[in-house]
């Protein structure tokens, strides 16, 4: 902000040093570095799941949150529901939920009380940026309490109501997570389904949707039957832009998604990083197999992505369809260090070295990047991933590492670690609330390019 | 199996590695709908311009040009009266020649996105559309504006139709008053796009500028794009100003890129700019640097919070970083022949090409949409690239874009287009741009090459 007032003018500049790990230039005055983080919102942000059981809202909720980590938005997510589960023990049957049920609404309302504790705890106390506070919340009246206690506690809110009569997707909901539901745990499928359906119905009579004339001055998407169609009222900053790209491209048409690196390489064998040499013979052999696995897969429509780096293009050329190539699928780029061996880089940049391993996620190789700027540059890779549907994408170890820990959302202090190893593929099938994950090692062997966290600092 | 050449890879990004995946197969039409004064002319250049410099070939075509051609003289709103079966015979017309030039573009130019520019208010117009789309084979997309507050379509009004060839030899108050009875003539007829009977149709629906929107079936990356494009951009009055680093170290020595500090005269500058900064009295500016010294050491000067951004950084010079171009000349001297025959696509050895930052800069440009008053302090590829995009300069343009050192660009959104003024803020600095030599073959001698080198030390 820059008011006359407030404005400054400091003829003797602040000296600049450059952070050691991130390689950010960043004032310092009395050899302290002035620390200031960027982040993407100014005060944080509660979004608030609207929508009947069986909407999709927790689907929504888990995705949303491992999307804006990833993004490195500290995020987290409160699900009422769970509260609850812990309040109560033990889930007889629908007519807990039923709205005459006082004892019921009773502990049902102090479950939500606990709940936006938390996400006061998480916001204002544990540098949280963004909470997701998944829960039906169909009455304007309990909208009306969170929007209160947003507003006491300097919090903005984002609604997103999901609303689907389509019987199918319902059902399919059920079956996909609520018969796994620990309140089912002990019925049988018939009746974990009707007693679902008529908890359905406890909420049906008291839902109160959004309302485009009533709820004009709130900031909110609506979304309709699955992403057919989308309201959006009043996007109030960036994050919530971003939050209303990513709910507008996501689906849930079923689909694999494939990830490997190239077939090993000439550079792999002499056990140097970086570069852009082409496949070994054994790098070859690979990528023919990788035809044989891909074909046996039957996979509807395919995609391929490659890097623009010669060694992936080279292995999906052996494939025999058509791919695509993406500048931002490039490898990590060691700047200095590219081409070397470890025990080279040791020798010339002994404290880079250790840098590195003391924080491999957040280190950047002197005029490179690092893990964190490849998630940065990897962004619109997912977003377009998310919109695809089957797709085999032909990386490289750092970047298989990064969209590996988007879909099983590892941590920033996990990915660099993820064990992506030369010649197996990963199979990643979205299901139920998470992935399922199917290594296959398609049997060339190749050289060990994994470097584990190392014992001593 | 035979592995392909790839050596002519690195001139260029292959046909299939544009920064918008080739998922548009399919040409798509952009068809606008609304009442006259609702923005449409506006949002049809603004995404014209945008989808052109992401590398989308898009072209407009604005039905009431057509009209002007035909009718040559404009007399009244009676022209538009819906009883006027003349005028409608003409207006059909010059539609459908509207509609065979969109053909031609798409199949003799190469086209992707054709913007239809027009009222398209009736149903029956746009049924006639989505045939012919249909019967060429085009997706289609509508853009429907909705606006029923007075003061904006005054605004409107007053902003772009008085300039209008129309109203040419009018007085402001007859050209209002003549407007405002044309709006009335297609009120009556005005059937909005209708969210049940429409369902099928792709389309997003923009209320009051921007307040609300409803987005229904998008069908593929291009229009998932373009709708956020469209949820971004705002009309509220502001300007940006886009200023180079001051005079760096490495600038004096005639060196290109690496991460220098200023020069005395760039310190010098860095404090005129804030003295300019300060005069201009800017409500609530937001300043962004990129992750380099020169940027922030400049911006450190102002004395107001900076925000830094890797995706700001001067274009990577791979294995020229730092080198005279007298150097490369002498150790790459292909490359720089290469470089000069198409400055916009080359991409150095390792390092970047202009149109892989005009990708990488995409989410600035989205954000600076979002944004109000900003100061992006940059680098002399990235503000070419910044200033294309605002000045629709096309591709062969852009890389020499003018950007002398300690000049700030102040840009200000007005009408359709942009006013620029320029600030020489009176501190000498070297001269930084390389026109394009006049032989740019492999073969020529080096003093033809360095023909048009600026001086240094």
């Amino acid at each position: 902000m820059l008011d006359n007032e407030d404005f400054m003018l400091e003829s003797s500049p602040r000296e600049l040093t450059q952070n050691p790990l991130r390689k950010i230039w960043m004032p310092c005055k009395n050899g302290h570095i002035a620390q200031r983080r960027v982040c993407m919102t100014n005060c944080p942000t509660l979004i608030v799941t609207v929508g009947l059981p069986a909407r999709g809202k927790t689907y929504i909720s888990k995705k949303l949150t491992r999307y804006l980590n990833w993004i490195g938005v500290p995020t987290k997510e409160f699900n009422v529901g769970q509260y609850r589960r812990e309040c109560l023990k033990i889930y007889k049957s629908f007519e807990f939920f039923r709205p005459d049920n006082e004892e019921g609404l009773k502990i049902r309302r102090q479950c939500a009380m606990a709940a936006l504790n938390d996400v006061r705890q998480y916001l204002s106390v544990e540098g949280g940026q963004v909470a997701v506070f998944d829960a039906t919340n169909t009455t304007r009246e309990r909208r009306g309490t969170i929007i209160k206690f947003a507003e006491q506690n300097g919090f903005k809110v984002f609604f997103v109501e999901s609303v689907c009569e389509d019987p199918d997707v319902i059902a399919q909901n059920i079956v996909q997570v609520k018969l796994g539901s620990p309140d089912y745990i002990h019925c049988n499928t018939e009746e974990a389904i009707e007693d679902f359906m008529k908890r359905i119905k406890c909420y049906e009579s008291s839902y109160q949707p959004l309302d485009e004339v009533l709820d004009r001055d709130l900031s909110y998407i609506k979304i309709m039957d699955v992403g057919r169609r989308y309201l959006v009222n009043r996007v109030l900053d960036h994050i919530q832009s971003r939050i209303v790209y990513y709910l507008m491209n996501i689906h849930i048409t079923p689909r694999s998604i494939y990830l490997c690196r190239h077939g090993e390489s000439d550079l792999n064998i002499k056990g140097r990083i970086g570069g852009d040499s082409g496949l070994s013979a054994r790098g070859t052999e690979f990528a023919k197999s990788l035809r044989k696995f891909i074909q046996d897969q039957n996979i509807k429509d395919l995609k391929v992505w490659t890097s623009q780096m010669k060694r992936t293009i080279q292995t999906a050329e052996c494939l025999g369809v058509p791919y695509e190539q993406w500048k931002s699928l490039n490898e990590i780029d060691a700047g200095v260090c590219e081409e070397m061996m470890y025990e080279e880089i040791q020798e010339h940049y002994p404290l880079e070295f250790a840098l590195r391993d003391q924080d491999k996620y957040r280190y950047r190789y002197p005029k490179g990047e690092s893990y964190e700027d490849l998630v940065q540059r990897l962004e619109p890779v997912i977003m377009e991933l998310e919109r695809q549907e089957n797709i085999l994408v032909v990386c490289h170890q750092a970047v298989m590492r990064c969209l590996l820990a988007y879909f099983l959302d590892k941590t920033a202090d996990e990915l660099p670690y993820l064990k992506c190893p030369l010649h197996t593929v990963l199979k990643l099938t979205p299901m139920a609330y998470g992935c399922k994950v199917e290594s296959v090692y398609l049997g060339v062997d190749a050289v060990n390019t994994h470097r584990d966290r190392p014992e001593r600092m | 199996m035979e592995l392909p050449q790839l050596e002519h890879v690195r001139l260029r990004r292959c046909d299939s590695a544009a920064s918008v995946p080739q998922f548009c197969n399919s040409p798509t039409m952009i068809v606008m709908v609304g009442l006259p004064a609702r923005g449409k002319t506006y949002i049809s250049k603004k995404l014209t311009r945008y989808l052109n410099w992401i590398g989308v070939p898009t072209k407009m075509f604005n039905v009431g040009q057509y009209r002007r051609e035909a009718v040559k003289i404009y007399k009244n709103f009676e022209f538009f009266k819906p009883d006027n079966e003349e005028a409608m015979r003409i207006r059909k017309a010059c539609a459908a020649a509207a509609l065979k030039d969109v053909t031609a573009y798409f199949t003799k130019e190469q086209g992707q996105v054709a913007v239809f520019d027009a009222t398209n208010t009736t149903r029956e117009r746009r049924a006639i559309i989505i045939s012919f789309a249909k019967e060429k084979g085009y997706k289609v997309f509508f853009v429907e504006s909705i606006c029923d507050d007075p003061e904006i379509i005054a605004e409107n009004i007053r902003q772009v139709k008085f300039g209008s060839p129309d109203y040419v030899d009018r007085d402001i108050d007859e050209a209002m008053e003549d407007f405002i009875q044309r709006i009335d003539c297609y009120r009556a007829s005005y059937m909005p796009i209708d969210d049940e009977r429409d369902r099928k149709l792709s389309y997003i629906k923009i209320f009051d500028v921007g307040n609300r929107y409803l987005v229904n079936q998008v069908q593929d990356h291009i229009q998932s794009r373009i709708v956020y494009y469209l949820m971004n951009i705002h009309v509220t009055p502001r300007s940006i100003y886009l200023s180079r680093h001051g005079e760096s170290e490495l600038n004096l020595l005639g060196r290109i890129g690496g991460d220098s500090g200023l020069s005395p005269r760039g310190q010098k500058y860095a404090n005129a700019l804030a003295t300019f900064i300060k005069g201009q009295n800017i409500r609530d500016l937001k300043v962004w640097t990129s992750h380099m010294k020169r940027t922030i050491q400049t911006a450190e000067a102002l004395g107001v919070q900076y925000e830094q951004w890797k995706a700001l950084n001067e274009i990577d010079a791979g294995v020229c970083e730092e080198m005279t171009y007298e150097e490369i000349q002498e150790n790459y001297p292909e490359e720089f022949a290469l470089r000069d025959q198409d400055k916009y696509r080359y991409r150095y050895p390792k390092g970047e090409s202009y149109e892989d930052l005009v990708h990488r800069l995409e989410p600035v440009i989205m954000e600076l949409e979002r944004q109000e008053n900003v100061l992006v302090i940059c680098h002399q590829a990235i503000m070419r690239c910044l200033l294309a995009y605002f000045l629709d300069k096309p591709a062969d343009e852009l890389p020499y874009l003018r950007c002398p050192l300690h000049t700030v660009l102040k840009l200000t959104p007005i009408a359709y287009g942009c006013k620029v003024e320029s600030f020489f803020l009176n501190i000498e600095a070297v001269n930084t741009h390389r026109e394009r030599p006049v032989n740019v073959d492999i073969n020529r001698n080096p003093e033809e090459a360095l023909q048009t080198v600026p001086d240094h030390i």
